[in-house]
Parts: structure tokens; C-alpha cells; sequence
């Protein structure tokens, strides 16, 4: 029993994030919970559950859907969404790909990340989602560490760095026209480590893909990538079996994979505090075209 | 391990930057790749050193313009404590979003340059940390080097500093000497100031005894939401009735006696549940859910209190704003939307009573009007009451946010002296 009032961190992280799931239940009229079956979602999720104990999560769930995914993501989400008895919606990057909304990119470099921002901006307009929660966390990368818990977005879904609101103590401005939306972050203030911390201490599961398997990959600037059908390979990129495990899981084409034996949840905590590079340094070629490449997306609606 | 929130106040040129940079990287919390990205830009843009501003400007104007222009939040632990830093403006024409990243610090670091001793600007941060009531605030001294180290020019600020701040609401002050650059008195006590006999920063930051800059007198508890589970197959849950809400102060407990407000109406609490678990007591900052043991009618935006320690449903609020928008001035007959705890009603300012120089805290009673990052008082009158408390007692239910009725943004930040 605590005598002296103290709370750990993952206790006043949780309690911070469930305030704000909360206020977002009560404030807004058509929320929806962005579910991609990466470890971040799955700890969002797990709080959006705790904050309406017994009650069902009074909002659906999801998810955007690239087309490529790795199966192991896609068999998670279906079961995870299953036992919460929550609505989920699919938005396909291939169904947009097939309306004519976006033109899949070609040559080397093919990656429907970018088309993710049509498809979702479409979703929300689509089901009149009035404001989504997102996983992100301000610890991942330099343009998140600026964005607001409750991050307004305009009518084209734009995000305007150098004019957001002022967001004080624990009050929230939810206020919107129709047609506008606000990106609400519930994790805004947890680092990649209290992830996995927090998955550790209320037991979480997590995709099996975090955990150190076999699989054939191959290397382009220095990201071990997984072979797949969707993604071209140039004739010296050449493939090769290795232990790896994922730090970040999105789209197969751009995720990468790091060479790991860690196959518990408490080893993985050992390997990230180690580590000397970030999760999205490590994994994520989306982040490498150019300096601003997260600030540039999210000005245009991105997650 | 505890959770500590500070907000780093001073720009570029104090050596703000250089100083996160010096605590992430002492503390192995800038990583590789970081760093590296760092050193490439800096070195792209002719820079004969390492920008570590760059570490924190996270924004593409921010980086072209070398200032900082909105708070970034930064993280790093020690095996004693997670730390999140809120890297906040120095300049005044981003006022609003120092006053943000200040709101929910526990502590402030105002930077001062020793070779220039105390300016407008330091002044200036200092007087918002204790507006915001930030409950602890370090004054640090830096470039200490540049100044060989000399305790004369150390104290001679300090000094100054101590006769300034008598006329701030200071609650904990601390001045120490430091040399971001070079590291002394970050991480490690310096050999260089053996006059000093006080902790380092790095230090002061571990050891701060926070626990009790929260309020556990006044139990307050503002209704966020009602949980009613709708499950027809589930018999136990059929009467379920539970009160969700952060408590903002006190401690609650099973068996306690409760005043609802505004009905007035006292009840007991039969159980407290967090995440569906029951819990013995309940504390701020926890999110929980109450079972009371009568059906009261009660909904978002009420209060749960002690029947001995109720705060004035108020209707009438005098306090201190910052306004935060270019758009409108802030004056009398102003018409605004109040959002204070879960409680959003409509407000109009009837009075403006000074603004306040933040520079020279000199009052003008002759203000009518107050424009983007003035500061002033204000009397307001609202259409309905709020539970509310004088910001010294509490942040939580002693702040509110203004927001603009047409654009719906947030355009003040009042800071409550009195309620009734």
C-alpha cells in the first residue's frame, strides 16, 4: 500500500493517458483509435480499455492498411480486436491505388507510406472521424517532440507547426468546425523503453515479429529488410537468412529489421537500453529522405 | 522510479541548448545516430561546432531562423529518476508556448550568460515560472568559464536576482554556477569553483524532494466522465454507475464521506476502482473511477469534494491572464468560452484592472486593452459557476483556458486569485 503517495512513472504516464482518452470519449461526438498492431498501438489500445473498465471502448478501432503488411500484424490485429468486441474499420491504400486517388510510386524506392495520407484523410472524411488517437510518441523524432497531446488538423488535414495551440496544465481544447479534426497522442510523454516496460509489467502481447526469429532479408543502406514480393531488389542486393528481430513494425517495404537474439520481453528491455541508435534511425528508411521528412509529412495530414 | 518535469527557460545565446545537449548526452541519452545528424547539418551549414540547438529545433523554420519557437520535449533518465525536459522560447513574441511548456513543469532552469548578467529577458522568465507557479526554480549562472571562474560575478547575480525575486511569489530558489560547455556543475561538482559547496544541477534535478507540491489537503475531484457498461448478458454490471475523472487533490478512500457538487447532496464512496481494480486510496495524479453509494444525479463537469472543504461555486473570477492570440485584443465585454477542469461554460471579461510589464512588472491601470503575450488582470463574469480554487492552493482547479467562440482557438490562460 503506498503511505507516502508516490507514483512511479509508468503509473503517472498511465494515468496521464488515460485522462486523456477520457476527455477525448467525452468531448468529441466520432473518435476512432489508430490500430496499426505495433507495440505502441498495442499499449494506446490496452489503456483505452482500462479507461472504460467494465464499459466496452466506447469508440472503433482503425486501421490503414497498406497492402503491406507483415501477416503476422494482420493475424495480431484480427484476434486483438476480436476479444475487446470493438468495431474495426479498414482503410485499404489498395483501394485507393484501384478508386485513382493515389498512384503507387515506382522503381527501387516503391513505398505506399506517403499514399497512407490519402487513404487516411479519405477514412476520416468518409466516416466523419472528428478526432483520431495516434501512437505516436515525442521521443521517436525531432518534429514529434513539438506536436501537441491534442494536435489540431484544418479541413485538408494539415498540421501547422509554427501555429499551435497553447496547451496548458491538463485542459484540453477540443473545439472544432465541421470538417476539421484534432490527432490526439495519449502517449505523447512515453519514451520507447516505458513501451516496453509497460508490456512487460501488465503482460502484453505483442506480435510475434518483436522477438528474435529467422527470416531471409537482404541490406540497402544499412536496413536489413525483409524479402517479400513487394519489394524489388536490385541484383547485388542479395538475400541472406538472419536472426533478427523488428524494433518498429509498419509497412514491410520501408521497416527495417535488427540482428537480435532477444526473444522475451525482458531481453528486448536489456537490448533497447543498450542500444546507441534511435528506433526509427535503425528502421525506418521513410525518415531518410531528407532532413524535415516527418515535419514535411505531417504537414500534409500524416500520421 | 518517480517522474520529474522541468522547463529549461534562456535562449540560444544563455547556452540553453548546449546545456540539454550536455545532460542528454552525460546522461546517454542522445543516440548515435542523433548526434551524427547533428554534426552532419552543423557541418553542412559551415558551422565550426557542433550545433547542439539542433538537437532540440526540431522545426524546419526553427532551424532556418536558429531560434526556438515552440516547446520540444525531450527525455532522459538517471538510475534515480525519469526526467522530461519542456525546452521552452526564450524570445518574447513566443510567451504562449513558454507558458505552456511551464504549466506543467515541477521545476524551471532559467539560464542567465554570468558575462551578462541579469537582462530583460531573464527577468522576464523568471517573473512567468512564478506566475505559472512553478513551485521550484533554478537560477543557473552559466558560462562561468568566460568569466574565469570568478565568485564575485556569481554572487553579484545572485544577489541581484535574490533583492528581484522578492517581489516574485518565489517558493524555492536555487543558484548555482555552471559551465554548460565544459560541464562543470552539470553532472559532476566543478574544480574549478571551489567557492560553491552547493549539488550540482544534475544533482539538484535527482534530489528534489517533489512528493509534496501536490495538494493532498483538498480532495477535489472534477467528473470526466460516467461509465455505464450496456451489457444485457451481464446481470452484475446492470447497475453499474462509475465516475471517472484525475484526481486534482486529496486523498480519497472507500467509506469516505462526499459532497457533490453542485447539488449539495452527500454520499459515501463505496469503491474505487482504477483500470477495473480495485484500489484502497486514490491520489493525484491517478485516473479512477468512484462507486458512491447513493444514485445522485451526476454528470461531467460536476465536483466531488469533502462536505468540509467545498470550494465557492463561482461565478464571478478575478485572475491573472496572458493572452495568447494576434487575432482580437482582450478587453472589457470580450465574450469567451471558459473550459476550467471538465466544466466548459461562456464568459465575459467585465473588467480589466492593469496589465502588468513582464519586463519591469510595473502595473498600467491606464490599459484597456490587452494584446498578444500581455499579461494582466482580469475580472470575469461566467453564465454559470465553477468550482474553483485560488491557483496558489492548486493548478489544477485554480487554472483555466479561454477559448475564442469563432476560431475556437486557445487564446488566454488564467491563472485564479478569487472565487465566488
Amino acid at each position: 500500500m503506498p503511505t507516502d503517495y508516490l507514483l512511479s512513472q509508468l503509473d503517472v504516464l498511465e494515468a496521464e493517458s488515460i485522462h486523456v482518452i477520457r476527455e477525448v470519449a467525452a468531448e468529441f461526438e466520432r473518435p476512432a483509435l489508430l490500430f496499426s498492431g505495433g507495440k505502441d498501438s498495442i499499449v494506446m489500445l490496452a489503456l483505452a480499455e482500462k479507461a472504460f473498465r467494465p464499459a466496452n471502448i466506447p469508440f472503433p478501432v482503425m486501421h490503414v492498411d497498406t497492402g503491406h503488411n507483415f501477416p503476422e500484424v494482420l493475424e495480431f490485429r484480427d484476434r486483438r480486436v476480436a476479444e475487446l468486441g470493438v468495431r474495426l474499420e479498414v482503410a485499404s491504400v489498395q483501394a485507393s491505388i484501384d478508386a485513382g486517388r493515389a498512384v503507387e510510386e515506382t522503381g527501387r524506392w516503391t513505398s505506399r507510406n506517403r499514399l497512407q495520407t490519402v487513404t487516411l484523410l479519405d477514412a476520416i472524411e468518409d466516416n466523419r472521424f472528428d478526432a483520431l488517437f495516434g501512437g505516436a510518441r515525442r521521443d521517436e523524432e525531432k518534429a514529434r517532440a513539438k506536436e501537441r497531446v491534442f494536435s489540431f488538423r484544418d479541413e485538408f488535414g494539415q498540421w501547422d507547426p509554427k501555429n499551435q495551440r497553447p496547451e496548458l496544465w491538463n485542459l484540453y481544447n477540443t473545439r472544432i468546425r465541421r470538417g476539421e479534426h484534432i490527432r490526439v497522442f495519449p502517449l505523447s510523454n512515453w519514451t520507447e523503453l516505458d513501451i516496453w516496460a509497460y508490456i512487460e509489467r501488465e503482460g502484453l502481447e505483442i506480435p510475434s515479429i518483436y522477438y528474435a526469429h529467422e527470416r531471409e532479408v537482404f541490406e540497402r543502406d544499412g536496413i536489413l529488410l525483409a524479402v517479400s514480393e513487394y519489394l524489388p531488389r536490385a541484383e547485388d542486393e542479395q538475400p541472406f537468412m538472419a536472426t533478427v528481430r523488428y524494433r518498429t513494425v509498419g509497412d514491410m517495404t520501408i521497416t527495417g529489421a535488427v540482428v537480435s537474439t532477444a526473444a522475451t520481453v525482458a531481453e528486448v528491455i536489456a537490448e533497447v537500453a543498450a542500444t546507441r541508435i534511435t528506433e526509427r534511425g535503425q528502421t525506418r528508411a521513410d525518415d531518410r529522405t531528407s532532413e524535415a521528412a516527418m515535419e514535411d509529412r505531417k504537414r500534409e495530414g500524416y500520421f | 522510479m518517480d517522474l520529474l518535469r522541468f522547463a529549461t527557460a534562456g535562449s540560444v545565446d544563455d547556452g540553453k541548448s548546449t546545456l540539454i545537449g550536455r545532460l542528454l548526452y552525460d546522461s546517454k541519452s542522445i543516440f548515435e545516430d542523433q548526434l551524427e545528424a547533428v554534426e552532419r547539418t552543423s557541418r553542412d551549414r559551415g558551422e565550426e561546432t557542433t550545433n547542439l540547438a539542433l538537437l532540440t529545433d526540431g522545426l524546419r523554420a526553427e532551424r532556418e531562423q536558429g531560434i526556438t519557437i515552440d516547446v520540444a520535449y525531450r527525455y532522459f533518465a538517471t538510475p534515480r529518476r525519469k526526467f522530461i525536459i519542456a525546452d521552452t522560447p526564450g524570445h518574447i513574441q513566443y510567451t504562449r508556448n513558454m507558458v505552456t511548456g511551464a504549466s506543467t513543469a515541477d521545476l524551471a532552469v532559467v539560464l542567465v550568460d554570468a558575462r551578462n548578467g541579469l537582462t530583460e529577458q531573464s527577468r522576464r522568465h523568471a517573473f512567468l515560472t512564478t506566475l505559472l507557479r512553478v513551485p521550484h526554480l533554478v537560477l543557473a549562472v552559466n558560462k562561468m568559464d568566460l568569466v574565469g571562474y570568478d565568485q564575485a560575478v556569481f554572487d553579484q547575480i545572485r544577489d541581484e536576482f535574490s533583492k528581484f525575486a522578492t517581489k516574485l511569489e518565489v517558493q524555492d530558489l536555487t543558484f548555482i554556477p555552471i559551465s554548460a560547455l565544459h560541464g562543470d556543475n552539470v553532472v559532476e561538482r566543478s574544480a574549478n569553483m571551489p567557492w560553491y559547496d552547493g549539488p550540482s544541477l544534475l544533482h539538484h534535478l535527482e534530489h528534489l524532494h517533489i512528493a509534496s507540491d501536490r495538494n493532498l489537503i483538498d480532495v477535489r475531484f472534477p467528473v470526466q466522465y460516467v461509465i455505464r457498461p450496456h451489457a444485457a448478458d451481464n446481470p452484475e454490471l446492470h447497475d453499474y454507475r462509475g465516475y471517472a475523472g484525475q484526481v486534482a487533490g486529496g486523498v480519497l478512500k472507500p467509506g469516505d464521506e462526499v459532497l457533490h457538487l453542485p447539488s449539495g447532496f452527500t454520499t459515501t464512496i463505496n469503491a474505487i476502482e482504477a483500470a477495473g481494480q480495485s484500489v484502497a486510496e486514490a491520489f493525484p495524479p491517478m485516473s479512477v473511477t468512484l462507486l458512491l453509494a447513493d444514485d445522485v444525479d451526476i454528470s461531467r463537469g460536476d465536483l466531488i469534494c469533502r462536505p468540509n472543504n467545498r470550494p465557492a461555486g463561482a461565478q464571478d473570477i478575478e485572475g491573472m491572464v496572458v493572452w495568447m492570440t494576434a487575432d482580437r485584443p482582450l478587453a472589457p465585454r470580450s465574450r469567451l468560452i471558459v473550459k476550467h477542469t471538465t466544466r466548459t461554460v461562456k464568459g465575459i471579461v467585465t473588467d480589466l484592472h492593469y496589465r502588468i510589464d513582464v519586463n519591469t512588472l510595473h502595473r498600467d491601470e491606464t490599459a484597456t486593452s490587452l494584446g498578444l503575450n500581455e499579461i494582466g488582470r482580469i475580472r470575469l463574469r461566467l453564465t454559470q459557476p465553477i468550482f474553483a480554487d485560488p491557483y496558489t492552493r492548486s493548478r489544477l482547479t485554480g487554472g483555466m483556458i479561454l477559448i475564442d467562440e469563432a476560431t475556437h482557438t486557445t487564446v488566454g490562460a488564467v491563472m485564479i486569485t478569487d472565487a465566488r
